[in-house]
């Protein structure tokens, strides 16, 4: 702890005087300069874990906002900010890209973007954040674009689009740097789009490679979709990818088929559908996949990030990835091979009843026109909101919900069959959780072994949450919900240690940096960005 | 006479018309007639035509080009009743009120230096490039990923500023500077001084892009002076010809 907090200090303190370039070694060894947040989760790795420790589990209680900075947007504030020596960069909803002195809130410059109308997804004109390659600001557009921005002046470079809005393709996540390559998933799944993962050339935003998430007939999996379904199969991409240099493979999750809850049309398991892919960072190659929920009906997508950790699995030092899923059930995974480990549900589940010797789920609930009691309902156990992983407690932090005592309708859009006639679709800030009884839903932040997938501890909230979760070193959580509540955590007990009211829905992952060697804390919540730190010395 | 020669061979090479030589009742406008002219302009033509009167293309009004030779007593006469089966309309205006308009383009034709010059793209380059190698327009402007941030970035300039104003700003930088480009200077408390654009402030803090490329962010309690300084632009010393030229460059530049 201590030297955690001495690391910490020296590394803040020695963040240069000028910015310098953003490297791609420096995006890899993200770890290596906590004062920065240089991805959307902090590192490559996804662990969304801050090594700074001037707040610990401690002092948290003493934190105080320091700025607030309002976004001039209706849309829900999805994104996590990036900091680079002392500058943090945000993004508006939908698409304009903002630069703050992360010290303030106060602002550099605005690069306004007005996104074509027709780029209206399914859940909202959202975006999660930006990506930072040298002096280069890379966003995803709800329209589907790609667009490089000046990080200094905010100026657009190249503006790449990446699909057609018209047919209905998106782009909500924060790119992903390679290399020298930008890589983005096309999001709008849920309509007849064919799905991609493709990376462009950092310089000159010229497309390098690209992976469709649904094979061409004479591809392997192709016979996975029954008649033409592969053409409109869906199975966007809806978050960032996660990449470890020592496989050089880059991971993404991606979506559910489409039409999403009736499988009719396109019979088979629907490949790379509810699936983590790995890919070759250079070519785009499948090098393999993990199919979690094979020929979804019940809306299971994949959205949520890879998070990648090394741990010890029945006594051997493993690379593996953690993944909560929307279906209800936590996986861990051999990220060198794909290999399924283990799975087990962390909310109540009864859609399956356990896997085979390769991992495929059997499934033993249905969705029928009369109706069957599937458990997690649509909503799931989880959606993107990304989780977070620490090194010093070795635990895995997820925020999710218990939603349940929904029947599923083939066919349709699942129909209420309980008291609360009041529910929303998903992915609205109004939304009303599935439920039959007042005691059902509810949202909850809760820590599991990694090596066990037991549940160590659990913060209960009253309503749903889809906000993520940040680990610091100084064994702090921070997490938040619906409710507008930003709190903090105790990293090994679950206690809770602080909170703040933000006046609005957390529907984003906090983050943390420093300036000047005071660590900060931001979230977004409602339609601004609050940041926290401890009282000025 | 060079100065005649050179400008016959120009609008011959742009293809374009000019004023005609002005009449005798044109040349009598008072400054008062000018103003009325130039408010008329701006509330009747400016709509269509630009404020600098250069928006309709094969017409620049600032610098009295047009598609054709024109006489006073012809502008005027379009300027009452329109040219039919196209946009321009007819107008309710007086033959006095038309000469005044007609006056104050004219006006404004003459005063524009190097206004009746036709610009060669290609030559702008080259003279942005020669003055760019020994040390010139990029090293504070940038034209897409090259040159310096630390003035007005000019990738797209030619989409959003008018021929006029580029001129101007080539003859006269300081005359017209607009809000996001102004210089200011703060000097902290240590003596430190730091000059760059100003990016925002408010009654606690400063932003700017200083002259090292940095974001940089003040409290003004830091600061023992902040202001704003001339423009660093240096007034050129190009050529009327190699302004036309340049300015001719730079409206090209559009970005994507």
């Amino acid at each position: 702890m201590r030297h955690a907090l001495r690391l910490a200090v020296v590394f803040a303190l020695a963040a240069p005087l000028y910015a310098q370039q953003v490297t791609f070694d420096r995006i890899l060894h993200g770890d290596r300069e906590p004062q920065n947040w240089l991805s959307y989760s902090g590192t490559l790795m996804n662990q969304r874990y801050s090594p700074l420790a001037q707040i610990t589990a401690a002092n948290v209680k003493n934190l105080q906002q320091q700025w607030i900075w309002q976004a001039k947007s209706l849309e829900k504030f999805e994104a996590t900010p990036l900091v680079v020596d002392g500058i943090m960069y945000t993004v508006q909803a939908p698409n304009d890209a903002v630069a703050l002195d992360a010290a303030t809130g106060r602002v550099f410059w605005t690069y306004a973007y007005t996104p074509a109308p027709e780029g209206r997804p399914c859940c909202g004109r959202v975006n999660r954040g930006l990506a930072i390659l040298g002096d280069t600001l890379y966003m995803g557009t709800i329209d589907a674009h790609l667009i490089a921005i000046d990080a200094k002046t905010g100026k657009a470079i190249w503006n790449t689009e990446v699909a057609k809005a018209s047919a209905r393709y998106s782009i909500t996540s924060s790119p992903t740097i390679v290399k020298d390559k930008v890589i983005i998933g096309t999001g709008g799944g849920d309509g007849p789009i064919r799905g991609y993962i493709a990376a462009f050339d950092a310089k000159t935003g010229k497309e390098a490679w690209r992976f469709y998430t649904i094979p061409a007939p004479g591809e392997p999996g192709n016979d996975t979709w029954s008649g033409d379904s592969w053409k409109t199969g869906g199975v966007g991409v809806w978050n960032a990818g996660a990449y470890d240099p020592d496989t050089n493979l880059v991971y993404f999750g991606t979506g559910n088929p489409a039409p999403d809850w009736d499988g009719s049309k396109r019979l088979g398991d629907n490949l790379y559908s509810d699936s983590v892919v790995a890919l070759d960072a250079d070519t785009g190659q499948l090098k393999w996949h993990y199919q979690f929920t094979p020929h979804d009906e019940l809306d299971y997508d994949a959205t949520q990030v890879p998070l990648l950790a090394d741990v010890q699995w029945q006594g051997t030092p493993r690379k593996v990835m953690l993944w909560a899923n929307r279906n209800g059930v936590m996986y861990a995974l051999d990220r060198v091979t794909g290999e399924f480990l283990k799975g087990k549900p962390f909310v109540k589940t009864n859609w399956l009843d356990g896997f085979d010797a390769k991992g495929r789920p059997h499934q033993v609930k249905f969705p029928t026109p009369e109706g069957t009691l599937v458990h997690p309902h649509v909503h799931g156990g989880i959606n993107w909101a990304p989780p977070a992983f620490s090194p010093r407690t070795g635990l895995f932090y997820v925020a999710s919900w218990e939603n349940s005592g929904i029947i599923a309708v083939q066919g349709q859009f699942p129909r209420v069959m309980s008291s609360n006639s009041q529910q929303t679709a998903m992915g609205q800030t109004t939304l009303v959780p599935f439920y039959n009884d007042d005691t059902e839903p509810f949202g909850v932040v809760r820590a599991y072994d990694p090596k066990t997938l037991d549940r160590v501890w659990e913060f209960k909230m009253s309503d749903i949450t889809w906000g993520g979760t940040l680990a610091t070193a100084g064994d702090v959580v921070f997490s938040g919900g619906r409710e507008g509540y930003f709190l903090a955590l105790d990293a090994r007990t679950g206690k809770l240690l602080w909170r703040a009211s933000v006046g609005g829905q957390v529907n984003a992952g906090a983050m943390s940096y420093a300036v000047n060697g005071r660590q900060y804390v931001a979230i977004a919540a409602g339609n601004a960005l609050f940041s926290y730190a401890l009282p000025a010395p | 006479m060079k100065f005649t020669r050179w400008l016959v061979t120009a609008l011959l090479a742009s293809g374009l018309g000019v004023f005609a030589p002005r009449t005798a009742a044109a040349q009598h406008e008072t400054a008062a007639d000018l103003l009325d002219g130039e408010r008329a302009f701006k509330n009747s033509c400016a709509n269509c035509h630009g404020p600098d009167g250069d928006v309709i293309p094969g017409i620049d009004l600032g610098r009295g080009r047009f598609r054709r030779t024109m006489t006073d007593e012809e502008l005027v006469r379009i300027i009452r009743t329109g040219i039919p089966n196209t946009p321009m309309p007819a107008s309710q205006m007086t033959v006095e009120q038309a000469q005044k308009i007609v006056a104050y383009l004219r006006s404004r034709a003459s005063t524009v230096r190097g206004g009746a010059l036709a610009g060669d793209p290609l030559r702008g380059k080259s003279a942005f490039d020669r003055a760019t190698a020994s040390g010139g327009c990029t090293s504070c402007h940038r034209v897409g990923t090259s040159g310096s941030r630390t003035g007005p970035d000019l990738t797209d300039v030619g989409s959003r500023r008018s021929t006029v104003e580029l001129e101007r700003a080539l003859v006269d930088p300081g005359a017209d500077v607009a809000p996001g480009n102004r210089t200011y200077r703060v000097v902290l408390k240590d003596g430190t001084t730091v000059t760059g654009r100003l990016l925002g402030h408010d009654t606690f803090s400063v932003q700017l892009l200083d002259t090292k490329e940095q974001l940089r962010s003040f409290a003004k309690p830091d600061l023992r002076e902040q202001g704003f300084l001339p423009s660093p632009m240096p007034r050129s010393n190009l050529t009327p010809q190699e302004v036309a030229d340049v300015v001719s460059y730079l409206s090209t530049l559009r970005g994507q």
